[in-house]
């Protein structure tokens, strides 16, 4: 690919500042098997390249599912016009510092390959998962399913840079449906999809697999006689599932510098958070250290590269409890004046790069997860996400769970369902009053962070301990 | 794209359709199904260009059926026909490989009939080079952030069994907001196959209008239950919840609808309530991805009552249920709510004291069993008090059952609809969108 690409460069004859060429070549399979017989099984390619073009400051981009001579040849005519058609529009006048060159390769560590398992054997997994979840009659509908993804990318450009990055992940997923009359009842392992990571199909079978698929079917039957979540305001003890989507929703995108600066205001929306901010907020107690760390081996958002080639490096966001720096890539950085970090990613080879998030985590700090729950006289634990909605500045949440415990006298008492709870962000995150170790800091990740016009899905990693936050609204479910 | 290009990809795929016949084995169907674009998108933002590119897609989803075992393969669709064909035949290959390492699925629909259709919608769309200064000058001045999406969408359809569908279409939209020093903004899209000047100056000017309301005081709510009028748009986003997890008959079978308790005629929902699938604007193909065709109109939810569910072919073999043409994930693809009574000058006479809400944002369901769903509101939502619209409001969070705002606390419709149309661009650029009325709804729950 490389010495294609190299030619395909040198043979543009464009009055261009700058021409950068990220080709991307995708194999994902998707299996899915419902009570036990096979509902999906299919694998997906795709290839192309996205050529941006700078021109007098203004970037234009073209993107081509043909990578012969002559398709890429028209697309980079096609990037500059539009270029040159937006010039005296343009809202930033970026330079090719914004486009530094890098020359390196990333690769996602793994033990057995992609391919090391048949579509039989891996429907034969699958089905076994369904069997060992119904263990009740009341289980009305059992769900497994096992996904990976080889995706290779090759970044090069006018000034020297060459990339290339190959990214192996698999997803894993299982759940099951309860119902007794009219109530019904679903649990999963750790919520929808949050089993993403990058690795081989070692992944596909993780330590204590079938204990895990029969607690999941167990806590199912259990729900449906358990009490509902209490309306009160409690101590609120997250398990890392939610923390995950906890992080993601009211951490990782209110401090996008791309949603600071407006691009996203017409669809995803704004921020809380201001300029100004940054090295000054006070977003949360000062237990709160969050970082952006795409070198987490395994975790499904690293790479050592984003998409504009900027190296990616770990970086506190938030450090014992105030803000330091933006999610912002170098485009974001010089528009807003604030320090960022390597986040400018595109879902695939047909969309330019925006600020994403790669891997938000927040670190650990002290207690195991039976101290953090002794140390509570009454509170409320939930684990794994089934409900999430924040406001458009990323303020008012409200976010319900699977599966919750009643914490009494420093114990884990009766099973609660259908548990939400609701908050703004910074009251939410000044209640933190306990952060647990790396003995429950657990990771998880989605492929289904949505952003940006044209709209793109993207893979993000968030990794957390057990958390307590004092003093937040609980709440059941019914009419 | 013009025509002779279109024409182009046609010959293409229908070659691809007459070549896997030959390579067919007798025991052997398939279906493949097409996806292709050529899409401007320029995204905006202070009334300035932030990105601005074209992207050129496509792609063959090819799936093979032998022995009661299927597979898929997606693969990309470039109209070089020496390129497509090899991603065919290595594909074709692939699915035989597999498909005897697989379990049987008993519940496989083959493709049958003989189904044919062929609608091309041309437009008349902005040029590329003309999309910045024509969306541009008539804002400059103004807090514009927004995208505008245009181009051709093919969705074609070809099996085994010799059925075949091609659907092309020009089009855009363009899906923009209008902020206010304060950061209240006022939404809006402007959609079609032809681009009208006049429609565009009318749409920006009323949005103007919109934005002095905006730069009144803001009103912070406590949280309670107000009488409410929601917007067409924001009855749009409510509807789509209905494709979430409740009008799916596989959803009802299998524990996840929202709608169980209406199929089980435990509840019933106003009989000023009703909803139907109506494909007769042409918006979007009529075709599913066994290439049979929906009925032009689809009763669902008639005066209050659930009178059918979406239901494909293989939902309706593994439930014995009668299959209508629904796609494979049973989601509305032309939904249209009927509409009622409340005349567009009584609306505010109507809801006297209460909110009007613009728009909702980020809706989910809390509690998806009993029809719960949260979410917030969104661009220009109003204070109203006597009639009279006082000042916007600060952003509040509901939680409220279907059930109560489509049942017993809906007041009336709007005598009039409006089309919102779909904008959105995950994968490539949707078709189609809702028709719907307003709707005036009493006690609707805030929480925060």
């Amino acid at each position: 690919m490389w010495s294609e690409l190299r030619k395909t460069i040198a043979s543009f004859d464009i009055p261009a500042d700058w021409i950068g060429i990220r080709a991307v070549k995708e194999t994902s399979t998707t299996r899915l098997v419902r009570d036990a017989l096979p509902q999906v099984n299919g694998k997906s390619f795709t290839v192309g390249a996205m050529l941006e073009v700078l021109v007098n400051g203004c970037l234009g981009y073209a993107a081509t599912n043909s990578l012969e001579l002559s398709s890429l040849q028209a697309a980079a005519q096609t990037a500059y016009n539009q270029a040159l058609a937006a010039s005296e529009w343009w809202i930033h006048p970026f330079r090719e510092s914004e486009r530094p060159k890098v020359v390196g390769e990333y690769k996602s560590p793994f033990i057995e390959s992609l391919d090391s398992l048949s579509p039989g054997e891996i429907n034969d997994l699958l089905v076994r998962i369904c069997q060992t979840l119904k263990v009740d009659d009341k289980i009305v509908q059992t769900i497994a399913s096992a996904s990976t993804t080889e995706k290779e990318s090759w970044f090069v450009s006018s000034n020297g840079s060459e990339v290339y990055q190959k990214i192996l992940s698999i997803g894993t997923h299982y759940g099951v449906t309860a119902q007794d009359g009219a109530i019904v009842q679903q649990r999963s392992n750790n919520g929808s999809q949050a089993n993403c990571y990058q690795g081989g199909l070692e992944l596909l079978q993780q330590e204590n697999l079938w204990h895990r698929v029969r607690q999941i079917g167990e806590q199912a039957v259990e729900l449906l006689t358990a009490e509902e979540c209490p309306t009160t305001r409690t101590n609120l003890v997250l398990a890392p599932d939610q923390m995950m989507l906890q992080i993601h929703e009211s951490v990782g995108h209110p401090i996008e510098i791309d949603r600071i600066l407006g691009d996203e205001r017409n669809y995803a929306g704004g921020s809380f958070v201001n300029k100004n901010d940054f090295g000054n907020l006070v977003y949360g107690s000062p237990l709160m250290n969050i970082t952006f760390d795409p070198t987490v081996p395994g975790e499904f958002a690293s790479y050592g590269f984003d998409d504009t080639g900027a190296v990616a490096t770990k970086e506190y966001l938030v450090k014992e409890g105030v803000l330091q720096r933006g999610l912002g890539s170098l485009e974001s950085q010089v528009r807003a004046g604030v320090a960022g970090v390597a986040c400018a990613r595109a879902s695939s080879w047909n969309r330019p790069a925006i600020d994403r998030m790669a891997n938000l985590n927040l670190e650990p700090l002290n207690g195991t997860f039976e101290d953090i729950i002794a140390g509570i006289e009454h509170g409320v634990y939930m684990e794994s996400n089934r409900s999430w909605s924040i406001d458009d500045r990323r303020y008012k949440f409200q976010f319900g769970c699977e599966y919750a415990k009643l914490i009494e006298n420093g114990k884990l008492t009766k099973t609660l369902r259908n548990p939400n709870y609701r908050a703004t962000t910074p009251e939410f995150w000044h209640s933190l009053i306990k952060v647990g170790d790396a003995t429950n800091w657990q990771m998880y990740g989605t492929p289904y962070c949505g952003k940006g016009e044209p709209n793109q899905a993207i893979s993000v990693g968030h990794g957390s301990p057990v958390c307590v936050f004092a003093n937040v609204e609980v709440f059941g479910g019914g009419v | 794209m013009k025509i002779e290009e279109l024409s182009a990809l046609e010959v293409s795929f229908n070659r691809l359709i007459e070549s896997l016949l030959i390579k067919k084995a007798e025991n052997e169907q398939f279906t493949v199904r097409l996806s292709s674009e050529i899409s401007q998108f320029t995204r905006f933002n202070h009334a300035k260009v932030r990105q601005t590119g074209c992207v050129a897609d496509g792609w063959i989803e090819l799936t093979l059926m032998k022995d009661q075992r299927n597979s898929v393969r997606q693969f990309p669709f470039t109209g070089n026909w020496e390129v497509d064909w090899q991603l065919a035949y290595t594909a074709l290959q692939e699915l035989r490989d597999e498909l005897i390492l697989l379990p049987i699925d008993p519940y496989l629909v083959l493709p049958s009939g003989n189904n044919t259709s062929r609608e091309i919608h041309s437009g008349n769309l902005l040029a590329a080079e003309a999309v910045v200064p024509t969306v541009l000058e008539l804002v400059a001045g103004l807090d514009f952030t927004g995208i505008y999406a245009g181009g051709v969408v093919i969705k074609a359809y070809g099996d085994s069994s010799g059925q075949k569908h091609w659907f092309a279409t020009d089009s855009f939209t363009l899906d923009y907001s209008l902020f206010s020093p304060s950061e209240q903004a006022v939404k809006g899209t402007f959609a079609g196959s032809d681009w009208d000047e006049s429609a565009y100056i009318a749409k920006i000017s009323e949005g103007k209008k919109q934005l002095e309301l905006l730069a009144r005081p803001v009103k912070e709510l406590p949280r309670g239950q107000y009488k409410t009028y929601f917007a067409p748009a924001a009855v749009a986003d409510l509807l789509l919840m209905l494709s979430w997890g409740a009008v799916s008959e596989a959803d009802i079978q299998q524990g996840n609808s929202a709608l169980a308790a209406l199929s089980r005629q435990e509840k019933q929902l106003s009989p000023k309530f009703s909803l139907k699938e109506n494909f007769q604007r042409g918006l979007v193909p009529r075709f599913n991805e066994l290439g049979e065709i929906a009925a032009p109109e689809l009763p669902v939810i008639e005066k209050g009552h659930l009178v059918n569910t979406l239901v494909n072919s293989r939902t309706a073999k593994e439930y014995q249920k009668i299959a209508n043409g629904a796609n494979g994930s049973e989601t509305l693809r032309a939904p249209e709510v009927s509409p009622g009574n409340l005349e567009f000058e009584q609306i505010l006479p109507s809801l006297d004291t209460g909110l009007y809400v613009s728009n909702l944002h980020y809706l989910n369901w809390s509690d998806r069993h009993t029809g719960r769903i949260t979410g917030m509101t969104r661009y220009a939502c109003f204070w109203v008090e006597n009639g009279e619209i006082i000042a916007p409001i600060e952003n509040l969070r509901f939680d409220e059952s279907l059930y109560r705002f489509w049942g017993e606390n809906l007041i009336d419709l709007t005598t009039f609809q409006e089309f919102i149309p779909e904008v959105g661009t995950y994968e490539s650029r949707q078709l189609g969108g809702s028709l719907v009325p307003g709707m005036l709804v009493k006690d609707f729950t805030y929480t925060l």
